[in-house]
Parts: structure tokens; sequence; C-alpha cells
């Protein structure tokens, strides 16, 4: 298949499954609604993940940005009153730079050094919005948080995003939009620098290339994405608190992008969107999930090592050994 | 001036578990070359083994101790041989499996014992040992001290003056060299995982009346062993154990005057300042890629 036939398939593909997801929730029922906004958070916080493994590295502080994000929007519309269409985009650009920060110390690091780094440096931050009860509001987190609202001349009352379906509508345009910039990104030359950051690290840097800054950027990029779903994902549930965003929810990241594979820009869309589903098909067995998670990880650890996408070329693989085999 | 001494008790009898807490997973990290993230899982289940023998089944409380270092060593030896072993050429493989089994395990537990329920575990040894100065230290807890003391010497003699020690160390200096020498590494590294299960299986069978035994409370334990770790020079024994009675004081005093939250944000920022500026920790030599 040629690129630009290729292309075309791409576009094809978008311009059926958007309207499909976009018309989706008006036939579900409310409960499916908000599973539908909880993966389209979680799609984008695993694809903006899948920018910083881009470089190499594992982090284990994505949780805890995308809290930053939720927090920082929280505390600019409700304590510094804030508009909340402001503070979202402001909550996500101090996500960038809280990351900016952060990289001095934790990209010295790397390898296993960085991901126990990270971890420790997101358990702190977490620990400091549980010990600062004041702005942070302690264990409890805050409350009664301003939702997203839009004042629109044909309605009587503001258009409010604590609905489902409003709220859904706005997220699938965030996120589209939000995989598009990472799509391009990716496929950019920034995109293709960071491959050889991580596969060919000496290369890179005899070829010139200050890999400690693609490393940096990536890392930042990412967080501004996390940091976006955080502060939509606030206004949305009105309230917040440092217990959500814990190492165990990091960990289902991980398993996520693990899962789906990390070679392409699809691989962690199809893992989380697989799981989850698989989630809530089973959801009378919800105490259990931590443990499938945790069997499916290692299950496919040992026997999928590439993740599901590897898996249509390994069949085809397969039918074709086969078919040859039938043909003798 | 009882508070302080009070404290120096406390700290005492905590630098004990940490020192078992991270010598275990130093052990492992050293040997193997893989960070066992489940490690505060298998303290967990050295706990819920004494509360199910121990104040369950009305088990002798040595018994009962035994029978979860054994236990614990068993589940180290299968997760060497069917979660480590595979991953040979991928560290971070085996980090990942670990991360696995760690969801399994905290489900297990919660199945078994149940959320948010009090596990009371009765101390074994009642009483309180009348210090001078008012200082007071219940027998449980000197008896836990006494006991984490004698499997660190233990294992000091063990690596210090054995042939399996020698062999041990020279693994975690040189994987290649040492099979050049006739070395089994595999082997190695299953006793390795052996010996850093049990003295994990240990600490939490004696932690087991003097703290909360629930199915998260290896969140707590893998931090700490974390910190200590990484600050004693990751793969040295004795810098772990240094580090841990630093850590251990610094954590109970912190605790005692102002909050644990407070202490264990601390820990974590000194922990991230080492790797930044010595990331050979205290006693470390060198890094390993």
């Amino acid at each position: 298949m040629n690129s630009a036939s290729r292309r075309h398939g791409w576009w094809l593909a978008a311009a059926v499954l958007l309207p499909a997801l976009a018309a989706l929730p008006f036939f579900l029922p409310f409960h499916r609604q908000d599973f539908m906004i909880f993966l389209l958070l979680d799609v984008m916080l695993v694809v903006s993940y899948r920018l910083v493994t881009l470089s190499g590295e594992w982090s284990l502080i994505h949780m805890v940005l995308m809290g930053c994000g939720g927090y920082a929007s929280a505390l600019l519309s409700k304590r510094a009153d804030l508009l909340v269409w402001l503070s979202i985009p402001l909550a996500a650009l101090l996500t960038a730079a809280v990351a900016l920060l952060l990289s001095f110390p934790l990209l010295r690091m790397r390898g296993f050094y960085f991901l126990i780094g990270s971890y420790a440096a997101g358990e702190a931050v977490r620990l400091a919005w549980k010990y600062f009860v004041y702005p942070f509001g302690g264990p409890k987190g805050l409350k009664l948080i301003p939702p997203l609202e839009l004042q629109l001349p044909f309605l009587e009352q503001p258009l409010s995003f604590v609905e489902p379906i409003p709220f859904y509508l706005l997220l699938l345009v965030v996120t589209c939009v939000s995989l598009l910039l990472l799509y391009r990104l990716e496929h950019s030359r920034i995109g293709l620098t960071l491959h050889m950051v991580h596969w060919q690290p000496s290369l890179a840097e005899a070829v010139g290339v200050n890999s400690w800054r693609y490393r940096t950027l990536a890392f930042a990029c990412g967080a501004f994405f996390a940091g976006l779903a955080g502060a939509l994902f606030v206004h949305y549930l009105g309230s917040i608190n440092p217990n959500q965003f814990a190492i165990g929810e990091m960990l289902y990241i991980l398993v996520w992008v693990i899962i789906g594979g990390t070679r392409t820009f699809a691989g962690p869309v199809i893992g989380v969107v697989v799981l989850s589903v698989l989630n809530e098909i089973f959801r009378q067995y919800d105490e259990w999930r931590p443990a499938i998670y945790g069997l499916i990880l290692l299950l496919s650890m040992r026997f999928l090592p590439d993740g599901l996408e590897s898996l249509p070329g390994r069949l085809r693989g397969l039918w074709r050994r086969r078919v040859a085999a039938a043909q003798g | 001036m009882e508070l302080v001494l009070q404290s120096i008790a406390n700290a005492l009898v905590q630098s004990g578990f940490f020192s078992l807490w991270a010598v275990g997973l130093v052990l492992i990290f050293g040997v193997m070359g893989i960070i066992n993230f489940a490690h505060g899982e298998m303290v967990m289940v050295g706990a819920y083994t004494v509360w199910l023998l121990y104040a369950g089944q009305g088990l002798p409380f040595p018994l009962a101790l035994l029978a979860a270092a054994l236990i614990v060593c068993l589940l180290g030896l299968c997760m060497e041989r069917f979660l480590f072993q595979p991953f040979r050429e991928n560290p971070l493989g085996g980090l990942i499996n670990s991360i696995g089994l760690l969801f399994i395990l905290q489900v297990l537990a919660v199945q078994i014992g149940g959320l948010g329920l009090m596990k009371h575990v009765p101390p074994a040894f009642p009483g309180t040992l009348e210090l001078p100065f008012e200082v007071r230290i219940p027998v449980q807890r000197a008896v836990a001290l006494v006991v984490s003391l004698g499997l660190l010497a233990a294992v000091g003699w063990l690596l210090t003056w054995t042939r399996l020690g020698w062999a041990l160390r020279a693994v975690s200096m040189d994987r290649e060299a040492a099979a050049l020498q006739g070395i089994s590494v595999r082997r190695i590294g299953m006793f390795a995982m052996g010996l850093g299960a049990a003295l994990a299986g240990t600490a939490g069978a004696l932690m087991a009346p003097l703290v909360r035994v629930e199915p998260y409370m290896g969140h707590a334990v893998i931090i700490t062993a974390f910190i200590v770790a990484i600050v004693g020079g990751i793969g040295s024994i004795r810098g772990a154990v240094l580090a841990a009675v630093l850590y251990a004081f610094f954590h109970t005093f912190v605790t005692t005057y102002y909050s644990g939250t407070l202490a264990t944000m601390l820990g974590l920022f000194i922990m991230l300042l080492v790797l930044v500026i010595k990331p050979t920790g205290l006693m470390g030599s060198r890094l390993r890629e």
C-alpha cells in the first residue's frame, strides 16, 4: 500500500468513526456515558505517556502530572475566581512548567534510576497535596469546584458541562485535537530525533543532537496533555483528592501501554480500549479487577511481548505458514 | 527528655525493620539486577501468614514466624523461576512482572481477610521492659529488634565468611566473570531471591502484632525500602543497613514531633537529592546500566 492510499484510508476511518463516536452517548444509559468519558480521558493519558516513552524512559509520575493539572485548574477557578475556560489551558501549561522544573533532577537519570526517581518525585508531590491543607485541602482534597459552563444565545440557562453528553462531546473534540497534535509531533523531525535518542543515543550525540533537550521536550509535552486531561476531569467531577493519583492508578497506565504495545501510535489506544471494554463487561467482578489486570500483564509479557498491536502481524504469519504447509 | 529517649528506643526498633526490608531488596537487585516492586507485598504476605496461623489457628508465634519465612521464601523462588528468569535479558521486564504480581497479591489479601476490618494480632510476648528514664519498650518490640539484628548478623556472616556468600558477591560484582569461575549464576540468583524473600517474610511476621495488618501495607514498605536502598547506594548491603539506621532515626523523630506524612515527604526529597548529587549513594561504588 503506498502512502497516499494509506492516508486516504486513515481519513476514511476517521470520517466513519468520529460521527459514530459522537452519536454513541445518545444511545447509552447514564453509567455507560460516564464510562465513555473516562475512556477518552484514559486515551489522552496513555497517548501522552507514549510520547514520554518514545525517548526511552519509563516514567511513574504521569498520573501525578495529571493531578497537577487537576489541582491547578481547581485552585485557579475556585480560589482565584478565574474563568474555567481559561483555567483549563492555563493549568495544562502550568503542568508542563512543573514537568520542566522536575526534568532538571529527573532527566539526569536513565533507565530504572529514572523510574525510581520519577516515582519518588511523584509520591513527594502527592504527599505535599496531602500534607498542606491550605491550599490543597489535605487528604480530603478540594470540593465544589466550579463547573464548565457556556452561555448560548438560544438557551435560557447556560449549557452546563457537568451533564455527561455535552462534556463527552467537548472531550471528544479535545481528545481528537490532542491525538492529532501528538501524532503530528511524533511523525515530525522532533519525533524522529526522539526515536534516535532512544535507540542510538551515542549516534545522536555524535551527530550533534542535544539529547537532553529532546528528552525534556518529550517529558514536558507529555505533561501538558496529561495536565489537560486532569484539568478537564476535575471540572466534570467537581472534586479532587490525592488518592485519585496514587501509584496504583499509575500502574494501570503502564498495563494499558504495555499490553497495547509501544511501537506504534495506535498500540496504547488499542490497549486502553480493549482492557476498559473488558473491564466494563466483567463489571460485577470489580473487586478482582487489579488481579485480572495483573494476570493479563504477566501473560502478555510472557506470550505477547510486543503487545496487542503485534497480533495482526503474528496471525498473518501463522496463516501464511499454514497455507505454505497445506501447499506442501 | 523522656520523649527524646523514648523516640530513640522506637527508632532503634524501626531501624531493624527498615534494614530487613532494604537488605532483601538490595540482595535481589545486586544479584539479579531486577528491582522487585512486589517487595512490600512479600512483607504483607508474611504478616498475613502470622495473622492466619497465629491469631487465627492459635499456632505458637515462633512457629508462625518460621512458616511465614518459608511461605514467602517459596513465593520468591516461584517469582524467580516464572517471572524473572524468562526475562534475563530485559531487567525492565522483570520489574513490570513484579508489578503484575503486586496487584494479584493485594487482591488475594483482600479476598482472604476483607478490606477495612481490624485484623487484631495479639502480642506473643506481653509486658513491657521498664528502662531507666521512664523509657518503655514492649517486649514484643524488643524481641523483634533482637530477631532482626540476629538475622542481619547472620546475613553478614554468610556474605563475608562462606563460599556461598563469596559466590553471591562475585555474581553481583560481575556476572560474566563469576560464570567463568564456574559459579552457577542461575542458582545464585535463586538463592538471593529466596533469601531476600525470606527476610521480607520474617520482617512482615515480626511486624504483624505491632502494626495494622491490611492488604495495602506494602506501599509504605516499598517507599521506605527504595529510600533506604538508594541513599545507602543501591547494591551495597552495608550502605543499606547504615542508611536504614539513619532514616529510621530521621523518620521516627519527624513523625513524633511533626507528622508521618511530612517525614515520608522529606525522605523522598532526600532520596531525590542523593539520586541527583551522588547517585552511588553512601556506600555504593558504581552505577549499573
